[in-house]
């Protein structure tokens, strides 16, 4: 066997491109797939973690339906009653222009299920009970998370403020506390979120016996039982499609990078056909060969493997920032910034380079174990066996065309969206070879000339060696133009809605009733405010899913200026005098609403008059006449003030804001800080498909080279004839730089449709699942012509180097040719 | 964060019951006494305003046992505590920042069995407390309290997963003043508590073992004590009896082992009217018999007591010498019979008995 393995891994060294070219191809894939599972991971590891705290799914809670605060004696009545629940209040706070997720507990209650509830190493709670003690009594403790500490630029030894002048309990760094919160006692939660004798819930104990009270004659407050999932799993539901979008970008790197090993290894395997056949002409049996090659596969995707997940580890901690700021951002999502890996992370990436090293081979270990010993070399029956082979390409690919069709008319669903695009991509590549040999067909029937026709003919032929360099080319494109114009797109959408939807100077948030009323009516004496724009607000829950109720005055900054997906005619008075309502255009989509449905928000029961976009909103929004919301929420909060005033004024009017209420960076900002802010998360948020997308570029540019490089090698026989015919070396040369850069151009060509059609699939199928809006389809034919040039840049650089080494070929080897023709 | 239950007993051991709190006496009853009340000879104990909480104290407690018989004459035991601990001195703290944490123990005893359960509490919410008139003494769903605005009868009520109780307990008979007149002197070094009892209750009810529901009557005795520093600080632990004489004599008895293995010895032997006098301490002699292996300790389950004054000479046996509560300040508890001079049945309560 070890002969066997010796002689089979000689062909390496007389070929070490193609070593690189395989061990690049895996490491690639393996890298970007790994690095985007590492992304992945850590993020819901945060969620999982913060949803833990409180014992995740296993624990159940007392809620009111509207997600509303409730008066804490319902703690004592259900316990009295023989309900084993333990109260929570949770909230947010300011702190150094962040916002923090405050989490208040009862130790003594705390179901054991919670991970709050386990000891962890490295806590600071002392065994002694003092710590414990100083927890639960005035001036308490919180417990956070060291990285957010240093992330909000907190220390043990100054005491935290928060934006409305709360001095925090003393901070206490806590291993088993999440990424951005901060876990106190119940009572210093209340006294910290100015909610004394409120809860937002109580957890059942999973692991106590139920009472046999029922729930409505426990407690007089009406609390309904409801999951976690419901309660703080809101971040799994809608981050889902964050991490959807980033495997499925994953994925594609992967398979692009699978193209690479699948053209190195065939190329490897018909180069090594005479070789084979010695062996087993010696004796070596065809199960032997065939498990020696499987050996020499494993250790090259081990070695593969494990640079990849290196690698990956690499492109992981590099987008690590983005994701993180990214999906706090979008979802108040806090991930921790550093990464900490798991070992099955490690083995999946090793498993994944395995298994797609053996993908990649089958066809060829396959064919090296019934190959007839004694058969010989069929190369010239090319042109047959690419007929055949196109035809069965053209085959499929018109039959994923089809099952696109089919789940676009009959699926539903994000995976579904996914389904779709990867059955267009993978029906677009496979469908390139075909396009691309009718195209060089038709060029040859008009080619003049010898020189001419061999030029397509020799192209259709070198096809088949190059296809999947080309469409590994193609779907690299095709994605990038999907995408680019997914988020220009969207970018341009954005940006117009913010400048139409941010009408009023300065916004003012973050106010408690007191300061709201003192703000209002300090404002409403002054000459420099044009008009006064405030809001109220209330969460509440509507078929579970969390939604932001609105208040705002009828004006005409509104009436005018606000865009509306789509409205009934009468929308602003309906608003004003019929207590009717508008709804982001999210919360439609998600409960499935039309203009003129009537909702039922508790005892409201208002008519839908417009649906409005609500980009960047991972939750529902619903927009109402200030004085109707205050008439249904009665403890409804102060929503923030926008206030319009003359462009000449907005610096002296914050001054002025700031020398008399002190307000701070986040609770007073002007429109235009506004628009960067919230066009800054959106950046953010793309700039890891943007870099996924470089990235997946940069693997195709890859292939391509090495497919080149090896092809070069293999050429000569094809070449040798041309040059004994009289053509010169650098003509030659010419001619083979002109045939490669035909071919990427053509493929870039076909790229383009392809890739409007991907993009379709994201904005009219993919968005709408993920986000709740769909947006309007924009293109941008500068980034086709961009990208074009990028292919035709690849393909040059990429066929440069064998162009070079054919001028200044030794003559003596294009001889050889002929000596050694078989 | 640890907020393991192990850390709640060392908080409500800093000083209260049950704990075994390491340096200062068991469960920490040794602990420094600043700033709460102290105790302090000739008390003028009244009822029913001292059937509530003493907040100004550092830690009390409500404690009922009772020996029980079913119909065909199989012995029970039922336990019920209640213990209050102030965390911190002073005015009492509104809501959830009151200071006064609160620890109910529960259990059944049988010959084959003994079932118990804990529960844990703050003050200042409405999840424990107790109030004096009409009394009640409550953890979640677990009560001792007056029926009607008398203080007897009284129902006493838990539940448990694997257990629960429902007794009745009614007695025409007063409080009884341990110690002298209630300053029940606990150390030579004047640790001391207050300390009353009601030993004349008559019970009975349903046991739940299970799922089975069992009907019993017999005789419970309730007692209560709240101090400050109750135990002197190098006192380990205790071995406290409660005694029905068939004469109907109540006899109560306690040992407090030192580390030094020196003993501090006390009583009150209750005559059937309910006149108490102290034993004095040279009369009482206590004596393990035997010890049983119990949670990886050797523990003293049968013992020769005897008063020479009053000729009581007996010797006593558990009814099951696993009675062990495995709670968070883990102890002995369970009912006991016992023959010689006199006959009767009783309570046994042994703690700071340290792991072998």
């Amino acid at each position: 066997m070890i002969h066997i393995l010796k002689t089979l891994l000689s062909h390496w060294r007389r070929h070490p491109m193609q070593l690189v070219a395989l061990l690049v191809g895996l490491t690639i894939a393996t890298a970007l797939w790994s690095g985007v599972q590492a992304l992945n991971a850590q993020a819901r590891d945060s969620y999982n973690k913060a949803a833990q705290l409180l014992g995740g799914d296993r624990v159940e809670s007392l809620t009111l339906v509207n997600g509303a605060l409730f008066s804490d004696k319902a703690f004592a009545e259900l316990r009295r009653a023989g309900w084993i629940v333990s109260p929570v209040l949770e909230g947010q706070v300011r702190v150094n222009g962040k916002s923090l997720r405050v989490i208040g507990i009862d130790p003594l209650s705390l179901p054991r299920a919670a991970a709050l509830a386990t000891p962890a190493t490295g806590t600071e709670i002392s065994e002694d009970g003092k710590g414990f003690q100083s927890f639960l009594t005035r001036p308490w403790q919180s417990l956070i998370a060291l990285s957010t500490m240093e992330q909000f630029g907190l220390g043990t030894d100054a005491p935290a403020i928060t934006e409305t002048g709360i001095t925090l309990p003393a901070l206490t760094a806590a291993e088993n506390v999440t990424p951005g919160i901060l876990v106190m006692d119940v009572g210093a939660a209340q006294s910290v979120l100015e909610a004394v004798g409120k809860l937002s819930r109580l957890l059942i104990d999973p692991d106590a016996k139920t009472s046999t009270t029922p729930l409505e004659d426990a407690t007089s407050i009406p609390l309904q039982r409801t999951s976690e999932s419901e309660v703080s799993g809101d971040l799994n539901r809608l981050t889902d499609s964050f991490h959807l979008n980033l495997t499925a970008f994953g994925m594609l790197a992967f398979l692009v990078g699978l193209f690479i090993v699948y053209s190195a290894i065939t190329l490897a395997f018909e180069q090594r056909l005479p070789m084979l056949r010695t062996l087993r002409a010696c004796g070596v049996s065809a199960l032997t060969l065939t498990i020696a090659l499987l050996l020499e596969l494993l250790t090259l995707a081990l070695i593969g493997g494990i640079t990849g997940v290196a690698l990956g580890y690499l492109i992981a901690v590099a987008l690590m920032p983005d994701v993180a700021t990214s999906l706090g951002g979008l979802y108040g999502a806090q991930v921790s910034g550093s990464l900490a890996l798991s070992p099955s992370w490690w083995s999946a990436g090793l498993g994944m380079s395995m298994i797609g090293a053996l993908a990649a081979s089958s066809y060829s270990l396959a064919k090296a174990y019934w190959m007839p010993p004694l058969a010989t070399a069929q190369r010239f029956a090319w042109r047959e066996a690419q007929e055949r082979r196109l035809n069965w390409q053209s085959g499929i690919a018109l039959a994923l065309l089809g099952l696109a069709i089919i789940l676009y008319l009959f699926g539903n669903g994000l995976v579904v969206g996914f389904a779709i695009l990867a059955a267009l991509l993978v029906a677009g590549a496979l469908a390139l070879p075909p396009l691309l040999s009718l195209i060089l067909r038709v060029g040859e029937s008009h080619a003049g000339g010898p020189v001419s026709q061999w030029f397509w003919a020799d192209s259709r032929m070198q096809l088949s060696g190059l296809s999947v360099a080309l469409m590994a080319m193609l779907l690299a494109l095709a994605a990038n133009i999907g995408v680019g114009t997914m988020v220009d797109g969207f970018r341009k959408t954005f940006n117009d809605w913010l400048d139409q939807r941010l009408v009023a100077e300065i916004y003012l948030d973050s106010l408690d009733e007191t300061r709201f009323d003192a703000v209002m009516s300090w404002l409403d004496l002054r000459e420099d405010v044009t008009v006064l724009l405030p809001k109220n607000r209330v969460d509440v829950r509507i078929e579970g899913w969390p939604v932001r109720v609105l208040g705002f005055v009828d004006h005409e900054s509104y009436r005018d200026y606000w865009p509306m997906k789509a409205a009934n005619p009468d929308l602003w008075d309906a608003v004003l005098s019929d207590e009717a309502i508008l709804v982001s255009e999210q919360l439609a989509q998600r409960l499935t609403l039309r203009l003129d449905d009537t909702i039922s928000i508790g005892e409201w029961q208002p008519r839908i008059v417009g649906i409005y976009p609500d980009y960047g909103n991972p939750k529902g929004q619903i927009s109402a006449n200030i004085d109707t919301v205050a008439h249904y929420f009665p403890d409804a909060g102060p929503g923030g003030i926008g206030v319009r005033t003359d462009d000449d004024n907005i610096e002296s009017l914050m001054e002025a804001l700031r020398t008399q209420f002190n307000f701070t960076g986040s609770e007073m900002i002007d429109q235009a800080s506004l628009k960067a802010f919230s066009k800054g998360i959106f950046e953010k948020t793309f700039a890891v498909t943007a870099a996924l997308n470089v990235l997946t570029m940069l693997v195709a540019g890859i292939a391509m080279f090495m497919s080149l490089l090896t092809l070069s090698e293999m050429r000569l026989p094809q070449l040798a004839p041309l040059w004994a015919g009289g053509l010169t070396r650098r003509k030659l040369a010419m001619l083979e730089l002109g045939k490669t850069i035909a071919l990427a151009l053509f493929t870039a060509m076909l790229a383009v449709p392809l890739g409007l059609l991907v993009a379709w699939c994201l904005i009219a199928v993919v968005n709408v699942q993920a986000f709740g809006w769909r947006l309007p389809f924009h293109v941008f034919p500068y980034q086709w012509i961009w990208l074009v040039a990028l292919a035709i840049l690849t393909a040059f650089v990429a066929s440069l180097m064998p162009t070079l080494r054919l001028r200044t070929i030794a003559p003596m080897r294009l001889l050889r040719v002929f000596a050694n023709e078989r | 964060m640890n907020v393991d239950r192990r850390y709640l007993l060392t908080l409500l051991c800093m000083t209260p019951v049950s704990a075994f709190a390491q340096q200062q006496g068991f469960a920490g009853l040794g602990g420094p006494a600043e700033g709460f009340a102290r105790v302090r000879p000739n008390p003028q104990i009244k009822f029913p305003a001292d059937h509530g909480a003493h907040p100004s104290f550092r830690i009390e407690w409500w404690y009922v046992t009772a020996n029980l018989t079913d119909d065909e004459g199989a012995l029970y035991g039922a336990q019920f505590t209640l213990f209050r601990q102030a965390a911190s001195p002073g005015p009492q703290k509104e809501a959830w920042e009151n200071q006064q944490f609160w620890l109910g123990h529960a259990a059944i005893t049988t010959e084959e069995a003994h079932l118990y359960a804990e529960k844990f509490g703050r003050g200042g919410v409405g999840q424990a407390g107790v109030t004096a008139n009409p009394f009640e003494a409550w953890i979640d769903d677990w009560s001792f309290g007056s029926i009607d605005q008398s203080f007897s009868p009284l129902r006493l009520h838990t539940e448990a997963p694997d257990f629960g109780y429902d007794l009745h307990l009614s007695t025409d008979a007063a409080m009884v003043l341990q110690g002298e007149d209630g300053y029940s002197v606990k150390s030579d070094r004047g640790q001391a508590s207050y300390y009353v009892s009601q030993p004349f209750f008559e019970a009975k009810g349903t046991l739940r073992l299970g799922t089975k529901n069992v009907s019993v009557k017999g005789r419970a005795w309730m007692d209560r004590e709240w101090s400050s520093q109750p135990l002197a600080p190098d006192q380990e632990g205790w071995d406290w009896f409660s005694l029905h004489l068939d004469s109907g004599e109540k006899v109560m008895l306690f040992r407090l082992r030192h580390t030094g293995g020196e003993n501090y010895f006390a009583g009150n032997w209750i005559s059937p009217d309910g006149g108490s006098t102290p034993i004095p301490s040279s009369e009482i002699n206590m004596e393990p018999l035997e010890t049983a292996r119990v949670a990886g300790r050797d523990i003293p389950t049968g013992w020769r007591l005897s008063v020479a004054s009053r000729n009581l000479a007996i010797e006593t046996t558990a009814l099951n010498p696993q009675s062990w509560n495995e709670t968070g300040f883990p102890y002995w508890e369970g009912p006991t019979t016992f023959t010689g001079s006199h006959n009767g049945i009783g309570y046994l309560e042994m703690t700071g008995y340290a792991r072998i």
